[in-house]
C-alpha cells in the first residue's frame, strides 16, 4: 500500500484516498507549438524503472493536486511537494540523490 | 416558501452505537485567503469562533467552523439562520477574492453516539482513530467505504459526520451495518 503525505493538509493518506495523475512536470504545448512538440505533449510519457516524479490528487480529502517523488520498483517514497513549481524543490532532490547518487532531474526521462 | 426536509428525515438505527440522521443544519462553504484579516473577522462575526488551524474544527454552542482545505472553510450555523448568515458573510467579504455559498440542502449530517463510535468509523475509513491520535476538535475529510465524507468529534462519545445528500442513504446503511450489535472489535 502506497502512503503519501499530502503537502496541503498534512494527512498521511493511503492510496485509496488518492487519485493518480500520471507524470509530473509536463510542458503543456499550446497555440503556436509545432506538431512534434504537441504530439510529444499529448502522447509520450516517461515510464522509468526507478525514480519517478508523479502527480497525485488528494481526492477523498482536501481535493488538491500535489507531486510525489518515488521509486517505481521499490515503491520507496522520497517525498511530496506542492504542485506550483516547474521542478522539484531542493530538499526532494537531496532526498533522492542521498539514496540514488546517479540521479539528476536533468537526466530524468520525463524532463523536457 | 417550501417546507425544507433533511435527506432521511431523522431516521435512527441502534446497534452498539446509535446512528441518527441529524436533520437540517445550516452549512456555508467559504473559499478565500484564510490568512486575510477581513475573512477572519467575517468568520468570527458569523460563527462566533476563530478560523480553525489546519485539520481542526472550532465550535461554540450550535455554531462551528471547520478547516476543509488551505483555501476552504465549512461554516455551520442553525438552519433557520443560514440564509441571513450567508448574506452577511458575502457583504463582509466585499472586495475580497472570496466566495460564500449556502450548501445546507446539498448535504446530510449524521451523529454517531456511544462508546464504540471510533470503531464504527475505523471499519470504514483509512484513518487512524486511536484515542491518542484522533481527538476532540480534529476534523478529517476522507472516504467512508465508497463515499466522500468529513467527520469530527463533538465530545469523547459523539461523532458528527457530513456527506453529500445524494449519498445519505448509502452512508446511513454502511454506518448501521458497521454498528451492528455483535460486530464489535474491541480494539479502539
Amino acid at each position: 500500500m502506497l502512503i503519501l503525505e499530502c503537502p496541503y493538509c498534512g494527512v498521511k493518506a493511503e492510496e485509496t484516498e488518492l487519485h493518480g495523475g500520471g507524470q509530473a512536470h509536463i510542458k503543456r504545448e499550446t497555440v503556436g507549438s509545432d506538431d512534434d512538440a504537441f504530439e510529444h505533449y499529448l502522447f509520450t510519457r516517461a515510464n522509468p524503472r526507478g525514480v519517478h516524479l508523479e502527480r497525485w490528487r488528494h481526492a477523498n480529502g482536501c481535493g488538491k493536486w500535489f507531486h510525489a517523488a518515488r521509486d517505481t520498483t521499490t515503491l520507496e517514497v522520497f517525498g511530496t511537494y506542492p504542485a506550483q513549481t516547474f521542478e522539484p524543490p531542493k530538499d526532494i532532490i537531496d532526498a533522492i540523490t542521498a539514496k540514488r547518487p546517479d540521479w539528476s532531474f536533468k537526466n530524468w526521462q520525463g524532463a523536457t | 416558501m417550501s417546507n425544507a426536509v433533511s435527506a432521511l428525515q431523522g431516521v435512527t438505527s441502534k446497534g452498539f452505537v446509535t446512528i441518527t440522521e441529524a436533520g437540517l443544519r445550516g452549512m456555508i462553504t467559504l473559499r478565500g485567503d484564510l490568512s486575510s484579516a477581513k475573512l477572519k473577522k467575517a468568520v468570527k462575526s458569523a460563527a462566533g469562533v476563530d478560523v480553525p488551524a489546519q485539520r481542526a474544527c472550532n465550535s461554540a454552542g450550535d455554531k462551528a467552523v471547520a478547516w476543509m482545505s488551505p483555501d476552504e472553510l465549512l461554516v455551520m450555523v442553525p438552519y433557520a439562520e443560514v440564509v441571513d448568515a450567508t448574506s452577511r458573510l458575502v457583504k463582509a467579504l466585499e472586495g475580497e477574492h472570496a466566495l460564500a455559498v449556502n450548501v445546507s440542502d446539498a448535504r446530510a449530517v449524521f451523529t454517531i453516539e456511544g462508546e464504540g463510535g471510533r470503531e464504527v468509523l475505523a471499519k470504514l475509513s483509512p484513518v487512524d482513530l486511536s484515542r491518542e491520535t484522533f481527538t476532540t476538535g480534529m476534523f478529517r475529510r476522507t472516504r467512508l467505504a465508497q463515499a466522500a465524507v468529513a467527520f469530527w468529534m463533538r465530545d469523547e462519545t459523539t461523532f458528527e459526520l457530513v456527506c453529500f445528500r445524494s449519498e445519505a442513504q448509502y452512508v446511513f446503511d454502511v454506518l448501521s451495518m458497521s454498528a451492528r450489535t455483535g460486530s464489535e472489535v474491541g480494539f479502539l
